[in-house]
């Protein structure tokens, strides 16, 4: 019970395994329980809290571990409410937790380097004197001699630098499982015993075979300890990304509270804190400007290179950096609440998944190690049966070399040490993946269905023209339509309702408001039918149009959405609004073209509208006046073609339609975004964020590839030269030294592989 | 030979029914106080008996300094995570339906059975 454990970290957890509110541990830390009884009182109390799963007592320590959704605050207000007092113990933040694991692996670091210097340092001079000499058999009772003392100096190696390999050898085989350490054990062990048989009791062994092999052992104990200290070396640099986001996080914050200024740890700072940040400082957690201007820096959490302007009202995040003023701020979501720890959980989550890539080599793993011990067994026999004298001798070299050659780690690394660089690389670039799967699919989009408003476009739209009918002017128009647009949530009602507030005019109160899905608005005012929407709605009306239609058509090629008002049955305007595309939006479609993806536009606007926006940013596909309940239809329809389906949109509107994609993109502003709700998130607005995660994704699953066909191959030809079943031909069997070393260096080869991802570069804009 | 290879063959057999064939027995998990020690290369109960229809939480002990032991996962339920060296770390499980559910570490070398059945 006294090891503390991470709330953040739990909390990450448990949102990934339950569907519904998150659970969490937390420890309570009791004073004023004075005797054992109050154990039974304090938990029962606890347990009454609604939304607690367990409480449990430690009455030595004075702490109750609390385990449920309920709060830090419901939980304190419970046990004081029993009589006593109870505060939260905090835990370990991530910058602490990350300095523990990396003091560990330098730990473990240390320990592999030192048992390496032990193994070679007797095994590269034995078998130096193996070369050199050529001499590694026992004919007189002087070389038994000297053969013992190194046979039993070889076994101080195999205790004080291998013993790791045995205890965990024996511990599975206990649990009837087989890993790395069996093989290692089992190959060094039989090359020692042997050994040893030779040097105690030679008469057993026939005289051609009456040869050591203590080289082989404490040189295989070394490398392998040298393969792994290099390992971890490299698995290190496959989290760079993570630490960098985990080194965001400033470690204390300037609160405000009672008028006075004081520094304090950001995990004691709550919600509602006034909390200060001079220039050239970092954010400590999110919140809401109340006092200064200044510009931040977003990029390391956006990819968003441009700082953005802040001032009373806009809201800030933990990790950015305060470039030029000085600004006061209240605390909206603090510890884990905060949109860096919800991208830190989030990104682990995503490295920890494995894509369904791996599972062939999961299914292989889980069988390997008792297969090569079958095999090294057959080969044995083999050799025993039909092999050349010294048959014995052979024997055991083919044995050993087979249990030491193979390597399970470098088939079991090579995908998720690629998924772990790839989702820190994509992340790097604000681009948020959330699991292996949608990471594997992202690869293999064909075709990708963009959203125009506020994914092409900048979702912000304008009124561009106001052309009224005689006996009408700009200003009733414009208040007609904005009267009746302050009751929609359409993007383009925002621009029509805004325009109307820019030129002071007055907006009335509508009855009877009712919004036609797809096609516009109708309500009455003052008594008058108002009718406002596209040319397909006026049709549906009876509505003539007359001349208007062909100025509205003029407003469409030009890429502005016209929007037609009746007035009791009457025309009475065109009004149109233009949404300006993204200026980076043709760039990064032709990125997107250029890498053989399908790129077709959905939009719930006309057909001349959507036409003159494809063309300008150069979608040939498109599909206009698509009602948003009939997006995930054409969705289905791709799907049924044959296409593997990626869905971008804001993930408001779109939701159907991105939970029936291959992989839903959802594409943020900033920050403030649900990144919870999409298979992806692009943290900023850009398009390129989308043929970046695609670039990357491609990337990743080239890489799992690579590494698994190099494990694979590796396995097979090694294990297959290593029983000597080439012998025949070429008269050349495997020496198991070389075999250790083959196999210390597979598996740093398949995390440096996974590591020259980091060179990738996903902006190549 | 004769004895040499009927020796080697039965090894065969050996390995195959210790590794594949042998179903060891699974111990209750006692929600309060089980713990679930990560050391020397195993899990330590390695098969675990819950109960089906409630949700469950297993506590990990992460003993071993080795890379290899920092992550247990469970395929089946989409569940990966993190364990830090000499902490318990809880892991939270949904109600299950009966069955055997594998866990491992990243490299499969490390493994374990949960079976979820009435205790």
């Amino acid at each position: 019970m006294n090891q503390a454990e991470t709330p953040e970290a739990e909390s990450t957890c448990a949102h990934s395994h339950t569907e519904e509110k998150p659970s969490r541990t937390r420890e309570l830390l009791i004073d004023g329980a004075g005797c054992a009884s109050c154990v039974s009182k304090i938990e029962h109390a606890l347990q009454g809290v609604p939304g607690v799963g367990q409480a449990h007592m430690n009455f030595a320590e004075r702490v109750v571990t609390v385990s449920g959704e309920a709060t830090d605050a419901a939980l304190v207000a419970a046990v004081e409410q029993a009589g006593y007092h109870a505060r939260v113990m905090p835990g370990a933040s991530s910058q602490d937790a990350l300095q523990e694991k990396e003091q560990a692996e330098r730990d473990y670091y240390r320990q592999r380097i030192r048992e390496m210097i032990l193994g070679l340092g007797l095994g590269v001079p034995l078998m130096l004197y193996g070369m050199v000499i050529g001499d590694m058999s026992i004919n007189t009772a002087a070389q038994r001699m000297a053969w013992l003392v190194v046979g039993l100096l070889t076994l101080g190696v195999m205790v004080f630098a291998g013993r790791h390999f045995f205890i965990g050898a024996w511990q599975s085989l206990r649990h009837h499982s087989a890993n790395m350490d069996t093989l290692i054990a089992l190959g060094t062990g039989t090359a020692w015993v042997y050994s040893m048989v030779v040097v105690v009791f030679p008469e057993a062994v026939p005289e051609m075979a009456r040869h050591v092999y203590f080289e082989a052992t404490a040189m295989i104990i070394g490398l392998i300890n040298l393969g792994l200290a290099l390992e971890l070396r490299a698995r290190g640099k496959t989290s760079e990304a993570i630490k960098r986001l985990i080194g965001l996080q400033p470690k204390t914050a300037r609160v405000i509270r009672d008028g006075e200024e004081t520094d304090l740890p950001y995990e004691e700072v709550v919600q509602d804190d006034r909390i200060r940040v001079r220039p050239g400082e970092k954010i400590p957690v999110d919140g809401e400007v109340v006092e200064g201007h200044t510009s931040v820096d977003e990029s390391m959490l956006t990819g968003e290179p441009m700082p953005v302007e802040k001032t009373s009202g806009d809201s800030v995040v933990a990790g950015t950096l305060n470039k030029t003023g000085s600004i006061v701020f209240v605390a909206t979501r603090v510890g884990k609440d905060t949109a860096l720890a919800r991208i830190i959980g989030m990104v682990k989550q995503a490295q920890n998944s494995k894509p369904p890539i791996g599972r062939m080599a999961d299914v292989i793993s889980s069988y390997f190690v008792p297969v090569i011990m079958i095999i090294a067994v057959i080969s044995a026999l083999a050799w025993l049966n039909f092999g050349p004298d010294p048959a014995l001798a052979f024997a055991l070299v083919s044995a050993t070399t087979v249990l030491i050659i193979a390597c399970p780690c470098a088939l079991g690394l090579a995908t998720p040490m690629s998924v772990m660089v790839g989702v820190g690389k994509a992340a790097e670039a604000g681009v948020l993946i959330r699991n292996g799967e949608s990471l594997q699919t992202a690869s293999q989009i064909t075709a990708m269905v963009l959203d125009k408003t506020g994914t092409i476009t900048e979702g912000a739209p304008k009124v561009t023209d106001i052309r009224v009918v005689a006996g009408e002017s700009e200003a009733s128009v414009l208040g007609l339509a904005a009267s009746l647009e302050s009751g929609s949530e359409h993007p383009l009602a925002a621009a029509i309702v805004e325009s109307a507030r820019e030129r002071n005019l007055q907006v009335g109160s509508v009855s009877r408001f009712n919004a036609v899905v797809g096609q516009g608005v109708e309500g009455e005012l003052d008594g008058r039918h108002l009718l406002f929407g596209n040319e397909k709605l006026m049709a549906e009306r009876q509505v003539d149009l007359g001349e208007f239609r062909e100025q509205a058509q003029q407003l469409a090629a030009e890429a502005k959405t016209p929007m037609y008002l009746a007035v009791d049955q009457r025309l009475a305007a065109v009004i149109a609004v233009a949404d300006p595309i993204k200026e980076d939006s043709v760039a990064a479609i032709k990125r997107l073209q250029q890498r053989g993806v399908r790129v077709i536009m959905l939009t719930g606007d006309n057909r001349a509208t959507a036409e003159a926006i494809a063309h300008k940013v150069g979608i040939k596909e498109f599909v206009a006046e698509v009602k948003p309940e009939d997006k995930a239809d054409k969705i289905t329809a791709l799907q049924a073609a044959g296409e593997t389906v990626g869905m971008t949109g804001d993930g408001i509107n779109d939701a159907p339609a991105l939970a029936q994609a291959n992989v839903g993109f959802a594409i943020g502003t900033g920050t403030d975004v649900a990144i919870e709700s999409a298979d992806i998130t692009l943290m900023r607005g850009s398009l390129h964020g989308l043929a970046d995660a695609i670039a990357v994704s491609r990337a990743t699953l080239r890489n799992i590839k690579q590494n698994l066909f190099g494990a694979f191959i590796y396995n097979v030809v090694g294990v297959t030269f290593a029983t000597g079943m080439l012998y025949p031909f070429f008269h050349v069997l495997l020496n198991p030294v070389v075999a250790g070393a083959a196999m210390a260096f597979s598996s740093v080869t398949v995390v440096t592989n996974a590591n020259r991802l980091r060179l990738f570069k996903a902006q190549q804009h | 030979m004769i004895i040499v290879n009927i020796a080697g063959l039965a090894l065969i057999v050996l390995i195959v029914w210790w590794f594949w064939l042998y179903k060891p027995q699974s111990q209750a998990l006692d929600q309060e106080d089980s713990v679930i020690v990560v050391e020397n290369g195993v899990y330590q109960p390695a098969h675990i008996r819950i109960p089906p229809g409630q949700p469950a939480t297993l506590r990990f002990l992460r003993k071993d300094a080795s890379p290899c032991a920092e992550m247990v996962q469970f395929p089946a339920l989409n569940i990966s995570e993190q364990l830090p060296l000499n902490k318990t770390r809880s892991v939270q499980l949904p109600a299950l339906e009966q069955g055997v559910y594998e866990f491992h570490c990243q490299m499969q070398m490390y493994r374990g059975q949960l079976h979820v059945s009435d205790l």
